[in-house]
């Protein structure tokens, strides 16, 4: 026997193969999935990326800085 | 109309966003999707989530999906993705009851502890390797089925299933089980 053999061996004894079928129609939970809003970017995130924006826009050599903050 | 032009239209009509074809695919492809994500996975509740998870990325997707090739090939290939992403996110824990003590335990605790250890020795592969030994090792799923699935050559797959194996080893020694 060899080792794949040997450890296969031991991964059936401990994991036995899964034969689970599906019990029940999933499209309801499907469609209650798509109908979920996507996440929205709050105010004040879409703010401080503007503010970001500006302030590299008013000084582009804050980049580095900035850069060294992240 | 012929049956395989019925699913031609059935899969064009998906890919132009027809909700009701992408039911019709849903309800044909789920259980499938199903018994796939639950051999990788190993639980029922996290399957049915995934495949959900699967059919949303799917839907997603839809537009690059070319109507001519196998939706369950495809299916199948988003459900490994979505498993593999869980497997990565949340890697699996198996608690051992007790320290190992081999002497003075009946033959079923003792067979239990094996168990036990194997389990552990499994969950701490990484989830590229775990997938290909569940499906290989496990689940017996044939290498070209698996390779298609992963989106990786047969001998790739291989190659995961030989390292797995040799982690494996490596990890049983250090739980104090000899293969």
């Amino acid at each position: 026997m060899n080792e794949e053999e040997k450890i296969q061996g031991l991964l059936s004894q401990a994991l036995p193969p899964m034969q689970n079928e599906l019990k029940r129609d999933l499209w309801p939970k499907m469609l209650g999935r798509m109908n979920e809003r996507a996440p929205t970017v709050p105010w004040f995130d879409w703010a401080l990326i503007v503010l970001l924006i500006a302030a590299i826009a008013v000084s582009p050599h804050s980049i580095p800085l900035l850069l060294y903050h992240l | 109309m012929p049956v395989l032009e019925q699913k031609s239209d059935l899969l064009q009509q998906f890919v132009n966003g027809d909700l009701g074809a992408f039911e019709m695919l849903f309800r044909e492809h789920q259980a499938q999707v199903y018994r796939w994500t639950v051999r990788i996975v190993r639980d029922p509740g996290i399957a049915e989530d995934l495949t959900i998870e699967t059919f949303f990325r799917i839907y997603r997707a839809r537009a690059r999906f070319d109507p001519k090739r196998s939706f369950g090939a495809w299916a199948r290939r988003i459900a490994t993705n979505a498993a593999l992403d869980h497997l990565k996110s949340r890697p699996h824990e198996v608690e051992l009851a007790d320290q190992f003590a081999a002497s003075g335990l009946s033959d079923a605790a003792v067979q239990r502890d094996l168990r036990e250890r194997t389990q552990r020795a499994f969950a701490k592969l990484p989830a590229k390797l775990r997938i290909a030994a569940t499906l290989a090792l496990i689940e017996e799923q044939p290498y070209a089925d698996i390779a298609d699935a992963l989106g990786i050559s047969v001998g790739a797959v291989k190659l995961r299933v030989f390292r797995a194996v040799r982690q494996l080893r490596k990890e049983l020694k250090r739980l104090g089980v000899e293969p």
